[in-house]
């Protein structure tokens, strides 16, 4: 590895690894540039991570959705308890349930799957509410219009209400896709070598932790606003005279 | 399997205390970060740009990175510019700077919402610009931001238990911690579940029931 050569702290690797003196702050931009391919590639985990419980979680949040404003009572009731539990347990509980609780349990589950399960649960959870807030902002004449024009509803769910509700749902939903990128930051913890992961790791080797950890920052905070920008252009192209 | 639930009752002190300090951390956090969110909210009215620019960038930044890098700079990387820390006040530095931009972006919605008209008749009254503020413009701010503020205290609960990663032994810390020595995690989790999902239930409820409380003074 390329950091094993380097020493901790002593002037001549001070001197070697170009260190610069602020103030009294000794502060290496090296070991940045150094590390820069190491935490890229752990960024890109980052973003299958997040991608991948915003990927699962996006369907399951519109099912507990649909469930939460069913007309009966028992889809209501397990919609309410779903999105209840898994917006009040803290995301790093629901990591530990499931990579040593559920294995307990007798489900064995991999870091990965554990990490990709209790992330998707809690986006869906969220996710729902935020969807759930667009289906109620839909117009009830624009329903019953349809339904007078002959329309399913299976096909007034899917032509009039969803694009309504991802129009409306939209900057919550995008919001929350920056929650998820931040969110991943947490599987570090059951060894999934992401971004977080992988700045212990070199902060670790090469004792420089103020650099590396800044760095790692720097990376999560360009993956949100690409994630922002992303969101606002779709914005754009969803949105409608008038609306 | 049930005999394991008895681990609960067996180390019920080192429970009690790890439920403590997750309360203490989440109390003191919160009064902090309220603190210097509002210290934020008000600086970002100031008349120099300079001035709201870097209040814009610093809630920019403490909001598009994860809570976990910020900690790991408090408590790691805080010797190396001369911030020695435990980690209990690491712990609560870093949640109370973390909620305070969370909490500076609600104090400015709740800014924003009274009417420019009132300001201006209070400073023809001749109340001083202190005087506007916590007599014309707290009092019915934070009856407009009350359930954005329930919501974030509960979400400031659940990042303490990331406190757990650097050391803090709070309630998640102490029942994994027990999970793993007597390997036992399901009665341990589950009770750790539990107590998040009931502590955050009967928060959001007496938040609901003080909002349509305070509700009524609004007559707008």
């Amino acid at each position: 590895m390329f950091y094993e050569s380097k020493g901790v702290g002593s002037f001549a690797d001070a001197q070697r690894t170009g260190c610069r003196e602020f103030g009294g702050l000794n502060f290496s931009f090296d070991i940045i540039l150094d590390s820069l391919p190491l935490l890229a590639r752990a960024a890109v985990g980052t973003v299958i991570f997040a991608s991948a419980a915003f990927a699962i979680g996006l369907p399951l949040g519109l099912l507990v959705c649909t469930g939460s404003l069913s007309s009966s009572r028992l889809p209501r009731f397990l919609s309410r308890m779903f999105v209840s539990f898994f917006r009040s347990v803290p995301l790093l509980v629901l990591l530990l349930i499931a990579y040593y609780g559920l294995p307990a349990m007798g489900l064995n589950t991999t870091a990965t799957q554990a990490a990709v399960m209790a992330l998707s649960v809690c986006e869906a959870a969220y996710l729902s509410e935020c969807f759930r807030g667009g289906f109620m902002a839909v117009p009830k004449g624009q329903v019953e219009a349809a339904r007078m024009f002959g329309y399913s509803r299976w096909q007034t769910l899917l032509r009039i209400k969803l694009p309504t509700v991802i129009r409306l749902s939209l900057p919550a939903v995008v919001n929350e896709a920056t929650l998820a990128v931040k969110a991943s930051s947490l599987i570090s913890v059951v060894g999934i070598l992401e971004l977080t992961r992988m700045s212990q790791n070199i902060a670790a080797s090469t004792f420089r932790p103020l650099e590396i950890y800044l760095a790692a920052g720097a990376f999560y905070l360009v993956i949100n606003i690409v994630v922002i920008r992303l969101g606002r252009f779709a914005e754009r192209r969803f949105a409608i005279e008038g609306w | 399997m049930f005999s394991e639930f008895s681990i609960i009752a067996d180390n019920l002190p080192d429970i009690a205390r790890g439920a403590w300090l997750t309360v203490v951390t989440w109390l003191s956090s919160m009064f902090f970060g309220m603190a210097l969110g509002l210290g934020l909210a008000i600086c970002q009215r100031s008349a120099y740009a300079p001035v709201r620019m870097v209040v814009a960038g610093f809630d920019t930044v403490i909001r598009g990175t994860p809570f976990l890098i910020q900690l790991f700079l408090f408590y790691y990387a805080g010797p190396f510019v001369g911030l020695s820390l435990d980690p209990l006040p690491a712990g609560i530095l870093g949640l109370s700077v973390y909620s305070s931009a969370y909490f500076s972006e609600i104090f400015r919605g709740g800014f924003e919402s009274i009417p420019k008209g009132q300001l201006e008749a209070a400073r023809i009254f001749g109340l001083s610009r202190w005087q506007t503020l916590t007599r014309i413009t707290m009092p019915q701010m934070l009856i407009v931001i009350f359930p954005s503020l329930v919501n974030m205290m509960i979400i400031l609960v659940k990042e303490t238990a990331v406190l757990s990663v650097i050391t803090v032994s709070e309630l998640t810390a102490t029942l994994s911690t027990l999970g793993s020595i007597h390997f036992a995690y399901v009665p341990t989790l589950t009770f750790l579940a539990l107590f998040y999902w009931i502590m955050l239930e009967l928060l959001s409820f007496v938040g609901k029931r003080v909002e349509t409380r305070l509700a009524r003074y609004l007559t707008v």
